[in-house]
């Protein structure tokens, strides 16, 4: 493996930013521990969408039923099998479910994909309670763990750097220059020999499992998870209005979107419980119709202007 | 020649709707050969094209190559096995650079390369097609015959055993269709197979070993070139037609 000095360095301040996020526990266990494992949460669930969504440009809204798949694999069996077992089953079965979405979908056009995962999330959800119901007597299940708001936190920042390892490996890997190619031009993608619907959802199945195992991860913290909560359609629409804030051009694009917009859904939730879905809406069309490529594409555009005139002014000293 | 052909095409057809745009067309591409499919416009030649590529899959008939059948298989399985093409509206990847867009034709294709050997081809055909020190340069710039030169590299990084060219050479001023003339017979001397849709006739007349003549949809002549343009079908197709 051959590491450009530009890659060391940003491998660098990335490490030194988890290390400096891995302290935060230490300073404060309440509120701002709270807030910050919503952060962390938000973090993890729409970098692992950008994965697939960024560079295909396909909308998913089935993020709440691969994390709600990932909760009740701990829920179902957390009495049963070390916790670590259950991470992995949680990736394994939110990647199958994609793999089959997957399979069904990508070959359509972008419209019926959106459609198709809103849909999909809410039959997942209608299944597990119609099966809650059917089979057990109680409609949730309890999860009871030693782990503290300290644990989750972590792990869900370890889980954020393995997103972005993922991201970076997959970047120079076969997979993601053939992500670049159909970017480009799906025609010519196929032509030279690129099997696009496969990349397309292997790259769903990997964005899938890292949301499987965020469900997972934050199961313990629900301690009693039942359809509604495990399978929130707000979980879906959160991250896409998250990660279109920040922008889905870069892995860390949004990151830029989730720090303020968790604090925002924060301080709104506390003091107007009765209107956050107004004011997600609103959000969702002022994203769309002003920074429709996020504040990264902004800050992008404008220093691609300022360079244009630069060279413009250089050029016209030296004429 | 005795030898078994690259390609042939047995009776293939393609209708849109109503519309038979490929109708029962055979013929066949021996190795080594550089054919000829020509005709006036909208006589099917891209569809053509598109059928063997696997861009469109054939309503009837089949296609084989090496004596495999691949008319219906997937254009990437096609592209696998061994045709590049270029296409009629020149197609380059814009948010890559020149050694980029080479580099797909050979990293996917037919000899998957990856790495350093993806990239020392892709400066090697870029020299080849006369991009040299170009390697950087945005693409969306360039200028027409040198994104055609480079969609041109492109196909042929993946080593292909049949090269498909869709009116290669239009739109070229005469001192650029002279090089790019030069460059089709580079590729045929070194014993490239190459169908080569064209209307430019002076092209046809010095490249092509043999030329397949099509007329809505039909193949109406096939045969050396000199024979075939003198045909009096052929004439009688393309009078009236302004590429003539
Ligand atoms: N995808 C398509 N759908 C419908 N009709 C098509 C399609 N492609 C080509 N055609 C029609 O098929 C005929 C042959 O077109 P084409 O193969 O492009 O001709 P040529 O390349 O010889 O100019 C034309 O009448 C054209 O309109
Ligand atoms: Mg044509």
């Amino acid at each position: 493996m051959n590491l450009t000095s530009h890659e060391i360095r940003i491998g660098l301040a990335g490490a030194a930013v988890a290390a400096l996020a891995a302290t935060l526990p230490l300073f404060d266990q309440g509120y701002y521990l709270s807030i910050s494992v919503n952060i962390m949460l938000y973090a993890a669930l729409c970098t692992a969408w950008t994965l697939f969504s960024g560079p295909t440009h396909y909308i998913s809204l089935a993020t709440a039923a691969f994390f709600g798949l990932g909760t009740y694999s701990v829920g179902l069996w957390i009495n049963h099998l070390p916790y670590p077992v259950l991470v992995g089953i949680a990736a394994l079965v939110s990647a199958s479910l994609a793999g089959l979405v997957g399979a069904a979908t990508l070959r359509l056009s972008g419209v019926y994909f959106v459609i198709f995962t809103l849909g999909l999330a809410e039959l997942v959800r209608q299944l597990v309670t119609w099966a809650q119901a059917k089979f057990t007597t109680r409609m949730g299940l309890y999860v009871f763990t030693d782990m503290t708001e300290e644990h989750i936190y972590w792990m869900l920042l370890a889980l954020t750097v393995a997103v972005f390892i993922t991201g970076w490996a997959i970047n120079r890997s076969r997979l993601g220059f053939a992500m670049q190619v159909i970017g480009n031009d799906e025609t010519v993608a196929k032509h030279v020999g690129i099997d696009t619907a496969r990349a397309k959802i292997v790259l769903f199945m990997v964005s899938g499992a890292f949301i499987g195992i965020a469900g997972a991860i934050s199961a313990p913290r629900y301690a009693y998870i039942e359809p509604p909560s495990a399978f929130n359609p707000m979980i879906s629409f959160l991250v896409v209005i998250m990660a279109l804030l920040g922008g889905t051009k870069r892995l860390w694009g949004p990151l830029v979107g989730v720090v303020p917009f968790t604090i925002v859904m924060d301080i709104v939730s506390a003091r107007f419980p009765n209107h956050t879905s107004i004011v997600i809406g609103l959000a969702f069309l002022a994203i769309v119709y002003f920074i429709p490529n996020g504040v990264t594409g902004l800050i992008e555009q404008a220093r691609a202007k300022w360079q244009a005139r630069q060279t413009a002014v250089g050029e016209e000293k030296a004429a | 020649m005795t030898a078994a052909p690259i390609l042939s095409v047995n009776r293939a057809q393609k209708k849109f709707g109503g519309l038979i745009a490929v109708n029962d067309v055979s013929f066949d591409v021996k190795q080594g050969e550089l054919l000829g499919l020509i005709g006036p416009n909208g006589s099917g030649k891209t569809t053509m094209l598109n059928l063997i590529s696997g861009a469109l899959k054939p309503t009837a008939g089949e296609i084989a190559l090496g004596g495999k059948a691949i008319s219906g298989l997937a254009a990437h399985h096609i592209a696998r096995r061994g045709v590049s093409r270029t296409f009629q509206l020149v197609r380059v990847l814009p948010s890559l650079d020149a050694e980029g867009n080479v580099m797909a034709g050979a990293v996917f294709g037919h000899r998957r390369l990856w790495g350093e050997e993806a990239r020392e081809l892709a400066h090697r055909l870029l020299e080849r097609v006369g991009l040299a020190g170009k390697a950087h340069a945005p693409v969306a710039a360039m200028t027409y015959i040198d994104q055609k030169r480079l969609e041109l590299a492109r196909a042929l990084a993946s080593d292909p055993r049949l090269l498909l060219l869709d009116e290669w050479l239009a739109g070229l001023n005469p001192s650029e269709l002279k090089i790019g003339i030069s460059l089709i017979d580079e590729l045929r001397h070194e014993g490239r197979t190459i169908i080569m849709v064209e209307h430019v006739m002076d092209a046809i007349r010095t490249l092509c070993d043999r030329c397949v003549v099509m007329s809505s949809g039909v193949k109406i002549a096939e045969g050396g070139v000199a024979e075939t343009l003198s045909d009096s079908e052929v004439i009688r197709a393309y009078l009236g037609d302004d590429d003539a």
